[in-house]
């Protein structure tokens, strides 16, 4: 019913943001071109702002539902993806291959995709010494080192560039969705729908296991297997996430948030929530970043820090008191 | 049920062994008590027991079958356990965290069977938190969150319960609350096995203690054998004075100075 709810005011928020761009259109003009492909305004419908507002919607879905997932494994209801060390990674990757001079819209996502995978496997490795338990705490600390190293490669590596390729490099960095296409959201909803499917399957275990190991046990969960299928789906589909996007925090973390405290903290009922939530979210920060600095165009990545910093911080000073 | 023969468990770069040669055996309508010292290998028992530390020596059968063949999902529909300690981030209702219970029977997909639901009433009132049911876990006293657990471990439909200091920083009503409620339990035909330090309750609750020191078996037997003035003074390393209260020993620790 909630969720039912929930994604019209999704579909609402997707109305509106098809209608808004450099071409102004009210949202007659939105429903005309979405049944006439062949006009002017259907083919910037359908060409540019769909494609552009599903992978937004999808990004952000995925995020958020890495997000919810992490906090639980975590047991921490204020983690974020990025805190696994995955953002670090990409962005070397990313910025190691613009450096080499690669370009297009391949090359760079695959090594974003690359450096974020490689980063939250070391991320892993230090964290899970064999023989003790995987530590959450141990884990977002190594996370924040890990990305704290790669940053400071990629900010070595800036350095070292040229003006045209840092502002590629800055731009990507900070996220956004200018070059979508319906490949790019066939491919990234083709990847992204088995780690979903794995975590909406696992909302028990995720259940279960926020309230730690030695209950998790008892209750009979295999937490040492399970935690470990948790860290790298997470990781796999916010690698994808970063690698067609770039860099864009804190959906993660504001989604989970403010659904929780809507539906209750049950993952059966809040991941379907976060996902559609998240995804929403993502599609109106962008709506945001195409409109206040028309015709250009604020980074995405930008948008969400300035809505989830000041968010997070109301949220920490809460925790603490 | 539970049979546990010469455990040893030795951590990895521990100085002595955390369990060495235990022996217990848990039946139906019997509680079992683990007392001793701090540190003297009652939470490593418990675990051992549950077969989540691995053994250097020694084995423990569950219904005959050694605990680390068990899946994990099977060995919850038989032990029902309350951990010592347990983190809470997220604000649950007290009939969700007691659902938790059901999770070794149900599919990943499935929503709660009616069958279900029943059985977590049926826990939910057994351990007398109904009408908490709808309370966020947040705003319980610590006696209220207790039983909350108890009622979880209850709706897992275990043969068996394993408590671990179930009681812990509780007054002694809500103290004896949660003991008459276990007894209760045991003598509705359920198995159990507790960790305390409060050997006056185990004293008067159990059937039989297993009093540990630095990882051996002190004594094990009836309270009244076991729990003796001497045998306490040498494992606790303070003197005690043993007094019968109808017929079940209970202790009390003696001044060193006179007391005026």
């Amino acid at each position: 019913m909630r969720l039912w709810l929930l994604a019209a005011v999704a579909l609402m928020v997707a109305a509106v943001a098809l209608s808004i761009g450099a071409v102004p259109m009210s949202l007659t003009d939105v429903g005309r071109g979405l049944a006439d492909p062949s006009t002017r305004t259907g083919a910037i419908i359908w060409h540019l702002r769909m494609p552009r507002i599903a992978l937004a919607f999808l990004v952000g879905g995925g995020l958020s539902v890495s997000g919810a997932a992490l906090q639980a494994l975590v047991r921490n209801p204020l983690a974020e993806p990025y805190l696994l060390g995955i953002s670090g990674g990409a962005g070397l990757g990313a910025v190691a291959a613009i450096a080499l001079g690669l370009s297009g819209l391949v090359a760079v996502p695959a090594a974003a995709f690359a450096g974020a995978l490689a980063s939250s496997a070391i991320v892993y490795w230090v964290a899970a010494v064999q023989g003790t338990r995987l530590e959450p705490r141990v884990l977002v600390l190594v996370g924040v080192v890990v990305s704290a190293f790669c940053g400071a490669i990629t900010t070595a590596l800036l350095t070292m560039s040229d003006a045209a390729m840092l502002r590629n490099a800055f731009l990507w960095l900070l996220g956004g969705f200018g070059t979508a296409s319906w490949v790019s959201v066939a491919i990234f909803s083709g990847y992204a729908v088995l780690p979903l499917g794995f975590l909406f399957g696992a909302n028990r275990t995720l259940d279960l296991l926020s309230l730690g190991d030695e209950s998790a046990e008892a209750l009979g969960v295999r937490t040492e297997g399970a935690k470990a299928l948790v860290f790298v789906t997470t990781a796999l589909l916010t690698a994808a996430s970063v690698a067609v996007s770039g860099m864009i925090g804190f959906v993660g973390l504001v989604a989970p948030h403010v659904i929780r405290g809507w539906l209750g903290p049950l993952h059966r009922q809040l991941l379907p929530a976060v996902f559609v939530a998240g995804g929403a979210l993502l599609v109106l920060a962008d709506a945001v970043a195409r409109t206040v600095l028309r015709p250009a165009e604020l980074p995405i990545g930008a948008v969400t820090a300035l809505i989830g910093v000041p968010l997070f911080t109301v949220l920490l000073r809460r925790t603490l008191a | 049920m539970l049979v546990a023969t010469d455990l040893s468990v030795h951590y990895p770069g521990a100085a002595r062994a955390a369990l060495a040669e235990v022996s217990l055996e848990v039946r139906p309508h019997g509680l079992v008590a683990v007392v001793g010292p701090n540190g003297s290998g009652k939470t490593t028992l418990l675990r051992a027991l549950m077969g989540s530390v691995s053994l250097q020596a020694g084995t423990v059968q569950l219904l005959g079958r050694p605990i680390a063949s068990w899946p994990a999902r099977e060995r919850a529909r038989i032990i029902g356990a309350v951990t010592q300690r347990e983190d809470y981030p997220f604000a649950w209702r007290v009939e969700e965290v007691v659902s938790f219970g059901r999770y070794a029977r149900l599919s990943a997909l499935a929503a709660l069977s009616a069958e279900d639901r029943a059985a977590i009433e049926r826990a939910m009132i057994r351990a007398d938190v109904l009408t908490l049911a709808s309370r966020r876990i947040d705003t319980l006293s610590g006696g209220e969150w207790q039983r909350v657990r108890i009622a979880r471990a209850l709706a897992q439909e275990p043969a068996l319960l394993a408590l671990d200091e179930p009681t812990a920083s509780l007054d002694f009503g809500h103290e004896m609350e949660i003991f008459e409620l276990i007894r209760e339990l045991i003598q509705g035909g359920l198995a159990g096995v507790l960790v305390t330090h409060h050997l006056n309750l185990a004293a008067r609750f159990a059937d039989e203690i297993v009093l540990l020191h630095e990882g051996r078996t002190a004594a094990r037997g009836r309270p009244a054998d076991v729990l003796t003035p001497d045998r306490l003074a040498a494992v606790f390393g303070w003197p005690v004075q043993v007094s019968a209260i109808d017929g079940v020993p209970q202790i009390t620790p003696k001044r060193r100075l006179a007391a005026r």
